[in-house]
């Protein structure tokens, strides 16, 4: 096809005039179609990360288990016995909007494909979601309808690929209405010695096709991911992929098999952006260049265009490059799974991209260029939006014995089980703690060691400080971690983010990596990869700044310590203390959110330094065997976190408050560093507290049946933990079923 | 004792049945490609749970005409025990081993949890190390595990002490709450719940196991009467 190169069609592949002027120059002439169109997904900000890389910079990447940082499919940390493991998130929001069943399972399908092209085993995935009001009268209705496809794509992708759902997160806000967030993580398993590279090397050596045939489905997807909503943009449903998780299940057996035969050189998956991105990225990697003849690329419909072959994004397809002489050997493995492998190329001393179409070329670029030097941008920043009051309004009285009811109904803090429960959570037998948990654990078979992992962001702290709520995200999620008993060791990110081409909105970008970063490199979990996703609005209206965090530990295999309370009689303590807070800090909490519908004021405090201590101090405990529950304070505060702890067991608490504090803060404000365990031990336990300089009250004991709160004597609040279970578990079943 | 754990493409409950039996059990165990004409030499096999041909026109419609499908028939027709897992169980209903159909869960929806089972009969190879009246919990995980059948079948299946395992809180619709049903010779049975997942106590039950610990009993008494 060739087309005359008008500015129109410039700015249709979002391209500047500038950028435009870049691609002459490093081409030397005017790009053919084929090429514009190739430059345009390669340099898009799904891709080139061009507004947000000057800053993801700053992020912390190293630390003595980081086999593997940024800049590949997936981050890879040393867990010891000779393993590693394999693991990033990446977002999906954009599709799962547009399509969401499909959206959502092709997103699980992307990042599964990311983990086992480094040669990983997928042995877990979580899931951050964010969706819009589920009861609004004017709303509700399509965000009902999102969440179900969402949660269905999931569970028909992970289901039948046959990766346990282990866990996640699912809150929602007004500002997630018109523009929904998926964000999956993936964690995979191998022996050091097996990981691969997407790197290409060896001049000559074949390049080969494998997987699913190229279709039309896909075509710029991630230019569709690098732009804001509009009325228009239900039509470009065909941009939204179809996945086919048994295909992707073949494939990665059949990759982790022929990886074994020592025949493959490089392997990358085929994402965004489809071949393009996968030949330019592999051959700029090895500093190679490749050769394509699109005759050979296996195609679904006859006709395809050289643009629409390159730009495709059909799911379940792999690029590698074999040892020339060894073909046969990954050829027969592929054949063995029913899968296509062809030859369709071959690594090239020129350094370029070249892509022959019957024998011409139509497109000649040089990889490095192409994958590597997209233009960057330090787009102007100000400082983050602020419509909220900093100011609290006059707080009512409390109604303490129905607040915390209510609060077990809201949207954020009720059970999720109607989700998780169509995930397969157990399959692979290595789930020890799934969905529910403080963080999940996945036991290693081949080691003595488990993994831990957590998922964390708040959209509301964040909108208040998108620098204190990144920090308090990372504190979270280390937080979760050792409250099981792991040492936090990496983490990947999710930045999820408005237009950057608003300097407020580009504030919050900054701001949120600077305090994701002082987190990171405070709590020693580099960042090992992540992805950026930005243009996050619909019609101009954009979302709260939510950076969300994926927290991986490690943990000696044991039987878990679960969060609910197991026995009666046994003391109850607070880890850390009662905490402070202020009217200014309770705005961001959810008492303030579901009980007062208002936000204001300033997300919790975080003394990093004091978090930490905490952190060593529950894991020691739990280690030593002195817990028999410990479950974390967070989203909702001490009453929230006492009545999840009576959820699923036979055990309440009879619990008596020693503070001043005004009620309904003492029980619903947010403040951070604090651990709620329960021990047959308690003076072993003060001890390590104290050791730690930590307070550790005990707050009373566990009794049978009850929930009774009191202050000071007074009777606060006293529940039947059934009538609490009930408020929890039926909430988000009676919101999505009714309708 | 040596299973053989059957691997269709799509099966992802291979690994997990393998390692229950070779891992807690402490048995032998082979993982057998579909394509294979033969089992070898194993004394028990396993249709694990997953999604055998992507599940693609219905669960186990396609994975009924694997070449493996043949050697197993032959197996069963000999007395060999076969053990049908899930999907397993649903490739066995298909390939006409055990009578009726698994459909759409009730809800509609997939269902991961633990269930509470009772044993229908300790009379074959698979609960006859199992104890009468006593709930074992075992997860299930499907989307089409309601067990169906018409009046007949179901009554003939109760007349004959078929009934393997039933549900105490039935998840999915299945008709007279069945769980697991046998073969008229004993020596096939399907069942929906995953007893290789309740096989560890670090998984958090291993009530499962009396399933595989039935089987090994049996092969210890050197008994091919099924």
């Amino acid at each position: 096809m060739t087309a005359t190169i008008t500015p129109e069609l410039i700015a249709q592949h979002q391209l500047t005039p500038e950028e435009y002027g870049k691609i002459v120059s490093i081409l030397g002439r005017e790009p053919s179609y084929t090429e514009l169109g190739i430059f345009s997904v390669m340099w898009s900000e799904h891709c080139s990360y061009k507004s947000s890389r000057l800053h993801l910079k700053k992020l912390p990447t190293r630390g003595k288990l980081v086999v593997q940082g940024p800049g590949e499919n997936a981050g890879i940390i040393d867990i010891g016995d000779g393993y590693v493991i394999a693991f990033k998130i990446e977002s999906h929001n954009h599709p799962s909007f547009i399509e969401p069943f499909q959206g959502a399972a092709t997103g699980v399908g992307g990042i599964l494909r990311d983990i086992f092209t480094m040669g990983a085993r997928p042995i877990a995935v979580l899931d951050s979601l964010r969706f819009g009001r589920l009861d609004d009268p004017e709303t509700g209705a399509r965000n009902r309808r999102i969440l179900h496809g969402v949660v269905s794509g999931i569970a028909h992708y992970g289901n039948c690929f046959g990766v346990p759902t282990v866990g996640g997160e699912c809150i929602f806000e007004k500002c997630y209405d018109g523009n929904p967030l998926v964000n999956v993580f993936a964690l995979g398993v191998c022996r050091k010695e097996d990981v691969f590279y997407a790197k290409a090397a060896g001049i000559g050596n074949p390049v080969i096709y494998v997987g699913a045939r190229t279709g039309r489905d896909g075509i710029h997807g991630a230019s569709m991911a690098s732009a804001e909503f509009t009325e228009e943009s239900k039509q470009k449903r065909p941009n939204v992929q179809v996945g086919d998780p048994f295909l992707e299940k073949l494939l990665l057996e059949a990759c982790l098999e022929a990886m074994q035969t020592g025949a493959i050189v490089g392997i990358q998956d085929m994402g965004a952006a489809g071949l393009t991105c996968s030949t330019c990225e592999m051959g700029s990697r090895g500093d190679v260049g490749i050769e394509i003849e699109l005759d050979r690329v296996p195609q679904r419909e006859s006709g395809m265009s050289p643009y629409e072959i390159m730009l495709s994004e059909s799911q379940e397809r792999m690029l590698l490059v074999a040892d020339k002489g060894r073909e046969d050997e990954v050829f027969r493995v592929f054949r063995k799974w029913g899968l296509d492998a062809v030859e369709i190329g071959k690594v090239t001393g020129d350094g370029k991209l070249r892509v022959k179409q019957h024998g011409q070329t139509v497109a000649e670029i040089p990889n490095r260029e192409l994958a590597d030097e997209a233009p960057l941008y330090d787009r102007p920043h100000t400082q983050p939006p602020r419509q909220t009051p900093i100011d609290p309004p006059a707080l009512p009285d409390p109604d303490i014995p129905a607040a915390l009811p209510a609060l077990l109904a809201s949207g954020d803090l009720c059970s999720k089980r109607w989700i998780w429960q169509q995930y397969d959570f157990q399959v692979r037998t290595n789930t020890l703690a799934g969905p529910g948990s403080d963080a999940a654990i996945i036991r290693i078979k081949e080691t003595g060691t488990s993994v831990a992992v957590s998922l964390d962001g708040n959209g509301r702290y964040c909108y208040l400080s998108p620098r204190e709520g990144a920090r308090l995200a990372v504190a979270e999620s280390c937080r979760n971690l050792s409250t099981v008993g792991a040492t936090p060791v990496a983490a990947t990110n999710c930045l999820n983010f408005g237009n950057p081409e608003r300097p407020e909105i580009m504030a919050q970008l900054v701001e949120a990596i600077e305090g994701m970063s002082e987190a990171c490199r405070f709590f020693e979990t580099p960042i090992t990869g992540g992805n950026v996703s930005l243009y996050n609005e619909t019609l101009g209206e954009g979302i709260y700044p939510t950076p969300v965090i994926g927290i991986v530990g490690l943990l000696k295999t044991a039987p878990p310590v679960p969060a609910v309370f197991r026995n009666p009689d046994r003391s109850v303590v607070l880890l850390g203390g009662l905490g402070d807070s202020d009217a200014v800090r309770f705005g961001s909490s959810q008492y303030a959110k579901v009980i007062l519908n208002r936000l204001w004021g300033l997300p919790p405090a975080l003394d990093m330094d004091r978090e930490k201590r905490v952190q060593t101090a529950i894991r020691e405990i739990v280690q030593a065997g002195l817990a028999e529950s410990a479950h974390d304070l967070s989203d909702g505060g001490l009453a929230v976190a006492l009545a999840e702890c009576t959820f699923g067991g036979e055990c309440g608490a009879w619990i008596d408050l020693n503070s001043e504090m005004r009620p309904d803060w003492l029980l619903f404000h947010e403040a951070q560093s604090r651990i709620l365990l329960t021990t047959a031990e308690p003076l072993k336990v003060a001890d390590i507290a104290q050791k730690h300089g930590l307070e550790a009250p005990v707050l009373g004991i566990t009794i049978e049946k009850d929930l009774a709160i009191l202050q000071r004597g007074t009777m606060l609040g006293r529940w039947p933990i059934a009538t609490l279970e009930t408020a929890f578990e039926g909430a988000l079943p009676s919101r999505l079923e009714a309708a | 004792m040596k299973f053989g754990v059957i691997v269709f493409p799509g099966s992802n409950c291979d690994h997990d049945a393998f390692w229950a039996v070779s891992h807690s059990l402490g048995q032998k165990a082979e993982l057998i490609w579909h394509d294979s004409q033969r089992l070898g030499d194993v004394d028990a096999v396993i249709l694990p749970g997953g999604f055998a041909y992507g599940d693609y026109l219905r669960c186990g419609a396609i994975a009924k005409f694997s070449p493996v499908m043949q050697a197993v028939r032959k197996f069963a027709a000999e007395g060999g025990p076969v053990l049908g897992i899930c999907n397993g169980f649903q490739i066995l209903v298909e390939a006409g081993l055990l009578p009726g159909a698994l459909i759409r869960n009730r809800g509609l929806k997939f269902i991961c949890r633990p269930v509470s089972l009772e044993p229908g009969t300790l009379d074959s190879p698979f609960t006859c190390a199992a104890e009468s009246g006593r709930a074992y919990r075992v997860p299930i995980a499907h989307g089409e595990g309601c067990y169906f059948a018409d009046e007949r079948t179901l009554d003939e299946l109760e007349a004959e002490d078929r009934i393997a395992f039933r549900y105490l809180d039935n998840p999915n619709g299945s008709l007279r709450d069945i769980a697991g049903v046998l073969n008229r010779e004993r020596n096939v049975m399907g069942m929906m719940p995953h007893p290789e997942r309740a096989s560890d106590p670090l998984t958090g039950s291993t009530d499962g196991l009396v399933v595989f610990e039935s089987l090994l009993s049996r092969d210890r008494q050197g008994a091919v009467a099924f």
